[in-house]
């Protein structure tokens, strides 16, 4: 491993000797697990709690089509460090070309999200519908938000990329957006798992 | 605000001293989380609903713990980065875990 790694040291005047940015963000994400935590199991607690002919998973589950959706999510993982380490070799036009990639992709997702919720809704799954349809729009729902808001971060960036406002001495930027990025992709990777292909 | 030297043994590897990872080797974490996601999607089909739903969970729960790693560990740099971060990182995981398995043992779900 230690072949394909190149090591360099980063000064960061702080009193802990690391970036306070990066630090806040790894604290916020660490707080984020809790929020999710609590969404994810609501809606395991809840799920089954339908009546006999209310509408349930396996009625409005197109794994096939989300599988791709969780695929896509996870190529723009791979887009996004490609954006880091472009800006880190200072290379800002490889930076804005993976930055608009990871949007792209990114809103992919959210567009099938859309796409999945209308198609659930016109089956007769509403968000009032049952307590499984409540929990399922909940979690999955407020992990649309996160990926929306990312995307909205990821084109602020481009735009600073255009701008000139966005240089190799802004690579931490980046990264720390890019954390953002991953970790609504990990918690894509759990509630693909849980919500979706767990036997129901 | 003032420059203090880092003592503190969370930020040993202070300043911040990390490794970028070569783009090939990103690759190759993606293709590893491709081919696990094709082997979880695989498992959702009825043939393999013969090994019985706990094994098929336990199965997914796996898979789903490597594919959580590999992202944490190389697209975030945690294993290339302070210690403190994943000491930050895995504090909310573990105290979310724990809460909400008190949770669910309170309401009954087990």
């Amino acid at each position: 491993m230690a072949d394909e790694a190149t090591t360099h040291a980063e000064e960061h005047h702080t009193s802990t000797g690391i970036s306070n940015e990066k630090l806040a963000m790894w604290v916020f994400l660490g707080s984020e697990c809790l929020l999710f935590g609590g969404l994810i199991s609501t809606y395991m607690f809840n799920k089954g709690r339908i009546g006999p002919n209310d509408i349930g998973p396996d009625d409005v589950f197109d794994i096939p089509f989300t599988s791709v959706s969780s695929f896509v999510l996870l190529m723009s993982s791979l887009t996004m460090v490609f954006a880091v380490s472009a800006i880190a070799r200072g290379d800002l036009r490889g930076n804005r070309i993976w930055l608009a990639t990871t949007a792209a992709l990114g809103a992919t997702f959210v567009a099938g999200q859309v796409y999945e919720f209308t198609a659930f809704y016109s089956e007769g799954l509403g968000f009032t519908t049952n307590l499984f349809g409540s929990a399922f729009y909940a979690l999955t729902g407020f992990h649309g938000a996160h990926v929306t808001i990312g995307i909205i971060m990821l084109m602020s960036l481009y735009v600073m990329s255009m701008r000139g406002n966005l240089g190799p001495e802004r690579a931490e930027t980046v990264e720390i957006i890019g954390l953002y990025w991953h970790f609504v992709d990990i918690v894509w990777i759990v509630i693909f798992t849980i919500v979706y292909l767990f036997p129901q | 605000m003032a420059t203090v030297t880092p003592e503190s043994p969370d930020t040993a590897h202070a300043p911040d001293e990390h490794a970028h990872p070569s783009n090939w080797l990103y690759v190759k974490v993606a293709i590893a989380l491709a081919l696990l996601t094709a082997f979880e999607v695989f498992t959702y089909f009825e043939t393999v609903h013969g090994w019985g739903d706990t094994a098929i969970i336990i199965m997914l729960v796996l898979m789903m713990l490597v594919k959580f790693f590999l992202v944490v560990a190389f697209f975030m740099h945690l294993k290339f980065d302070a210690p403190i971060f994943w000491r930050l990182f895995v504090f909310g995981l573990i105290l979310a875990m724990a809460v909400y398995m008190v949770m669910l043992t309170a309401f009954r779900f087990w």
